[in-house]
């Protein structure tokens, strides 16, 4: 399911890109030494071991409450799309309330058929009054996507969306939000090299205190789960990953 | 039927002692005698009853509106919830009882101190419940509120509140069974009506299986208040 790259027409270079620059800090300990994160429309990987800071750069980025602090400057989005492992799903609202969170929650008045359209979107028409406790896990990650896609946002986040998925559901799940989020700047945290280098045409590794690129692989993405090049390359970054650590 | 053999046990236990000669009939009735004086005084103990529930009534609602109230107001603003838990806790210390007799100066002998009384039983477990519950809320949620930029009360209408429904629920429950509690000991205290009253005037008057059957008709009025609360939580509230 490739589809090619969508850049909005007056994104690069023109506007101050989003990102985040400076030290991070931890209970007064340097937890990412100083770095430049500057963004630009499409996927960029946040790829790291847990533990290694790089949902807190993000939730730093989104400007979410967080235990560590930011020596530095930071540029975020007017509006922030946020996706997390949980799907956060408020079980006394219907799916299509779910959808509409977040315009509720920002106070502005949500268009049911948009939301409507999103949850058709994301393969769930006809879904809309049901409880999310009688969907699947990954059916609640799509309303979860569908919520994202909501609020419209330019800076999309993603605190490992995927990686409570089944393998299966995993890789549906990533050719869609890549659909979906086509044209926006989306950030994904992630410890799996193969889902950074499938989706994300910027790679920053963190390690050891630090940020520093990684190469990306060449190709239109997604990638084919089966291209060998993708195979190969996953499997040299765990090693370089392994030896590292 | 199963469930009943325990209480049935009891109540066999009771009416073998009494009927034993263990303690004389104007100290401790047996249960027969007690159900006896239940229905050949059914209409007093009706009269008296209705009186207790309005009390009952009264105060719950107004209770625990308030403890949503106050919970909800120490939600919004952190500056309220910083000065008036510890005043909440402490008069939590404050034996209720002791403030009966100080209502009945201050209020008369009329409704208004057993509403007060219920009152102040209700409040506090609402009031703490569904704060508490509210404060719990995972972060995970709230970020949902915080990248929306959501005001306080947006943050507490779609996330807090329904977050704490379960906890005010149970908060309800248990709130509900203290409300009768409230409402006889504002009428020991002074009253001319209500089963706490009537419970007094019967012990004056060496009417001990009036007395019980007044007991039980404050039992069976709390199970039933407890039931039907229950009841209304599953249906609306489904906690």
């Amino acid at each position: 399911m490739a589809s090619p790259m969508i850049y909005p027409a007056n994104s690069v270079a023109e506007v101050d890109p989003y990102g985040l620059s400076g030290t991070i800090l931890l209970d007064g300990e340097t937890l990412i030494a100083p770095f430049t994160l500057s963004l630009q429309a499409g996927w960029t990987a946040l790829l790291g071991p847990s533990g290694s800071g790089k949902s807190t750069l993000l939730r730093l980025l989104g400007g979410l409450d967080c235990e560590a602090e930011l020596k530095g400057t930071r540029r975020g989005a007017e509006r922030i799309g946020w996706m997390a492992q949980s799907d956060l799903m408020q079980p006394r609202l219907s799916v299509l309330q779910n959808v509409m969170l977040i315009e509720m929650l920002a106070g502005r008045k949500p268009d049911r058929n948009r939301a409507r359209d999103l949850l058709a979107a994301v393969g769930l028409s006809g879904l809309e009054s049901r409880k999310p406790s009688a969907l699947s896990g990954g059916q609640r990650q799509r309303v979860a996507l569908a919520r994202t896609l909501m609020s419209d946002a330019e800076l999309i986040l993603l605190d490992e969306p995927f990686s409570a998925l089944d393998p299966a559901t995993r890789a549906t799940m990533q050719d869609l939000a890549f659909d979906q989020f086509a044209g926006r700047t989306v950030v994904l945290v992630t410890h799996d090299p193969a889902e950074a280098l499938r989706l994300c045409q910027t790679i920053w590794g963190l390690e050891d205190h630090q940020l520093q690129p990684l190469e990306p692989l060449a190709g239109t993405k997604p990638h084919d789960l089966a291209d060998p090049a993708l195979l190969a390359t996953t499997a040299r970054l765990l090693d370089d990953i392994r030896e590292s650590a | 039927m199963r469930k009943l053999m325990i209480p049935l046990a009891l109540i066999a236990l009771w009416q073998g002692g009494v009927s034993a000669g263990l303690q004389p009939a104007f100290i401790l009735p047996g249960p027969l005698e007690v159900a006896g004086t239940l229905w050949t005084d059914r209409a007093l103990l009706l009269t008296h009853s209705l009186i207790t529930l309005e009390e009952v009534a009264y105060g719950f609602v107004i209770g625990a509106l308030l403890g949503v109230g106050t919970a909800i107001l120490m939600m919004l603003s952190p500056i309220v919830r910083l000065n008036l838990r510890p005043v909440l806790n402490a008069s939590q210390a404050i034996p209720v009882f002791v403030l009966a007799p100080i209502l009945t100066l201050w209020f008369g002998y009329g409704l208004a101190p057993k509403i007060i009384m219920t009152i102040l039983l209700v409040f506090f477990p609402i009031a703490s419940g569904l704060l508490d519950g509210m404060l719990a809320t995972p972060q995970q949620s709230l970020d949902m509120a915080r990248i929306a930029k959501a005001s306080r009360w947006r943050e507490l209408i779609w996330l807090r509140f329904p977050h704490a429904l379960p906890q005010l629920a149970a908060s309800i429950r248990i709130a509900i069974t203290y409300a009768p509690t409230g409402a006889v000991i504002g009428e020991w205290i002074g009253a001319s009506k209500g089963l706490g009253y009537l419970m007094l005037m019967a012990n004056a008057r060496s009417r001990i299986a009036l007395m019980f059957a007044a007991l039980v008709v404050i039992v069976a009025m709390t199970l039933l208040l407890h039931r039907l609360a229950d009841r209304l939580l599953r249906r609306w509230l489904s906690a």
